[in-house]
């Protein structure tokens, strides 16, 4: 097929059009400030996005409204007071939080407390996680414009939340874990009062599938939209349910040993191939019903006996680093912790949050989406603001 | 557990292979490693700091990027009120700059700053934890006020980005290579480096820490007794 010259020149001057629209476009663009405080930021995260028409150019997140210095922190206060502070980093899931570093601290000790301490350790770590994901995956509906969801997360965490104050005393701040064991343990009639909790938390799982997974509108929304691949996610050392959406099949409760007792519960760790928004929705809510699977297991199995370790009275870490990590609700969560041996806190204590890496990921994963999708990749990374500024 | 002590468990199999190929890769770059029972940690020589990274991620299968971060090793700087209560630290390290006033850690260490990163592979679940010495800073007496620096990860890593931005913050420490060292979490006109032991905490400084009562002495409570309770 022969091309004429008209048509040559008619492809010319249409290229040479195309060339002049994208100038003019790159010409009116515009750089949009997106927070600190928006409603669509989930706390105080500023993101700075350059448009282009509706597309995003480039975006850089301002992180840094939430720092609260807890490393500087951690190092004037010895290790019981430390579980204070780490209780804020994530707010919405704080048990799990305290259990790495009670975990690091006791492992320079050379301390392992009892079995029965370890598993409502665990108990509660999979408690927390739930009241945490549960609201991820109400709120996920509500940035895509259904305020159902949410609504129905708040009242079923309501419960989980109930159990979590009546063990520990605290809501959202339990500070709970001691060396060497629990501070407390497991009230009268608690394990029958989780078990109906937990048949809530199924059922809601339950009604965000028929609500969200399966309606066209959110799989439009979701499928193909803020795609990691398996080797970014590796560079960029994103974690936990992100990865496991992206292929990952890694789960540190499952592939690290470790003295907590998820070895003693049947569960599965489930993976996506697709590393879009809609994997990642899809994989946190079936690890939602894993962890009320694994949280009857182990009150099924809870041992008895004491729920504390002998430890000294006045509590001296020798010296030695140790570094700790746990599958927490966000991802992996760890404290490599240095000890001089003095009687104070710790000499050092990097706390790795799972967030602060997968939010460092953002300027390259929302490079080219559109606006719209700037909030649901957001939303479908899921950080909490104290995680990633500590 | 590992106390910085002579005697070390034997390496788990893992570590022991990853340890051996790491040696084999950077010849003299591996200045010296050492086990727990969990967990492994390599001291690399600064020049190797970037090649170590490199034969990590490309040839080891470490290719997860847990963190980056610095430490300072001051000792007792003589901070109004920050660790005063330590009688043993007190008396035998006075404050101010001399030789020997820093410890060093696990696997050993010859400057007052170092940088340790921690990569693991996802596939056979083993992890690694890598220090490089990056120099004494504003203590240095051949180059005072000079940072410490070391090369960056960036070119191997890209969320290398964001921990080495927050570590320059944090310490001062410098990333050659690096795209951009901007602070991440402070604003742009903050002056001096938070995390550095040098640095003073001014609520510590205003009132001494309230914890001191626990460390204190109880009466009748004998040190060598290590009396336990239930």
């Amino acid at each position: 097929m022969t091309v004429t010259e008209s048509q040559k020149a008619a492809y010319i001057a249409g290229q040479a059009a195309d060339a002049r629209v994208r100038v003019e476009i790159e010409a009116e663009g515009m750089t949009l400030n997106l927070g600190p405080q928006h409603p669509a930021t989930h706390g105080t995260l500023r993101i700075i996005v350059r448009l282009d028409g509706e597309q995003v150019v480039w975006a850089d997140p301002v992180p840094g409204y939430m720092h609260r210095g807890y490393e500087k922190l951690c190092e004037v206060r010895d290790y019981a007071q430390v579980t204070t502070l780490i209780n804020r980093i994530d707010w919405l899931g704080s048990f799990a939080n305290e259990v790495p570093f009670i975990l690091a601290a006791e492992e320079l000790m050379g301390i392992e407390a009892p079995p029965r301490a370890q598993y409502i350790r665990t108990i509660l770590f999979e408690l927390a996680r739930i009241a945490n994901v549960c609201l991820f995956l109400g709120d996920m509906g509500v940035q895509l414009g259904a305020i159902t969801p949410v609504f129905y997360a708040f009242r079923d965490r309501e419960f989980v939340l109930n159990l979590i104050e009546s063990a520990t005393g605290g809501r959202f701040h339990p500070n709970f874990d001691r060396i060497g064991g629990i501070k407390d343990d497991l009230p009268k009639g608690w394990i029958d009062e989780c078990r109906v909790a937990l048949g809530r938390v199924r059922g809601f799982c339950d009604q965000m599938e028929d609500l969200l997974v399966g309606n066209v509108i959110f799989q439009q929304r979701t499928r193909g939209i803020g795609v990691i691949p398996r080797d970014i996610a590796l560079e960029y050392g994103v974690s936990g349910a992100n990865a496991r959406a992206s292929g990952i099949d890694w789960d540190l409760r499952r592939d690290q040993p470790s003295p907590l007792a998820w070895k003693h519960a049947d569960w599965k760790v489930f993976t996506h191939p697709d590393g879009d928004s809609f994997a990642r929705y899809w994989v946190r809510l079936q690890e939602v019903r894993e962890a009320t699977r694994i949280v009857e297991q182990l009150m099924d199995g809870l041992p008895a006996g004491p729920i504390r370790a002998k430890v000294p009275a006045r509590i001296r870490v020798p010296a030695g680093e140790a570094w700790v990590h746990t599958e927490n609700p966000l991802g992996e969560m760890g404290y490599y912790v240095v000890s001089d041996g003095s009687p104070g806190g710790p000499f050092r204590c990097k706390i790795r949050t799972p967030s602060f890496s997968n939010i460092s990921i953002v300027p390259w994963l929302l490079r080219g989406v559109f606006v719209p999708d700037v909030i649901t990749i957001l939303a479908s990374l899921y950080f909490i603001l104290g995680d990633i500024d500590r | 557990m590992v106390a910085a002590e002579p005697e070390t468990p034997p390496p788990t199999p893992r570590h022991g292979e990853l340890v051996a190929a790491l040696g084999e890769a950077l010849g003299a770059d591996l200045v010296s490693h050492a086990y727990s029972a969990t967990e492994a940690w390599v001291r690399v020589a600064p020049a190797g700091w970037l090649q170590a990274g490199r034969v990590a991620k490309e040839h080891l299968g470490l290719s997860y990027l847990c963190f980056i971060s610095g430490i300072d090793w001051l000792q007792n700087p003589g901070l109004g009120g920050e660790k005063a209560w330590d009688p043993d630290v007190e008396a035998s390290d006075p404050p101010g700059d001399g030789p020997g006033r820093w410890k060093t850690g696990v696997a050993g260490g010859g400057t007052r700053f170092q940088v340790f990163a921690r990569l693991a592979d996802l596939t056979r679940h083993v992890g690694l934890t890598l220090k490089v010495d990056v120099g004494d800073g504003p203590s240095d007496p051949d180059h005072p006020g000079a940072a410490p620096r070391v090369a960056s990860w960036v070119p191997l890593f890209r969320g290398a980005d964001w921990h080495e931005r927050e570590a320059w913050e944090m310490y001062g420490i410098e990333f050659e290579g690096h795209p951009g060292l901007r602070h991440l979490y402070l604003p742009g006109e903050f002056e001096g480096f938070p995390l550095r032991k040098d640095f003073p905490l001014l609520a510590r400084e205003v009132k001494p820490w309230p914890g001191f009562v626990n460390v204190e002495g109880l009466p009748g409570d004998d040190d060598s007794a290590e009396d336990v309770e239930a």
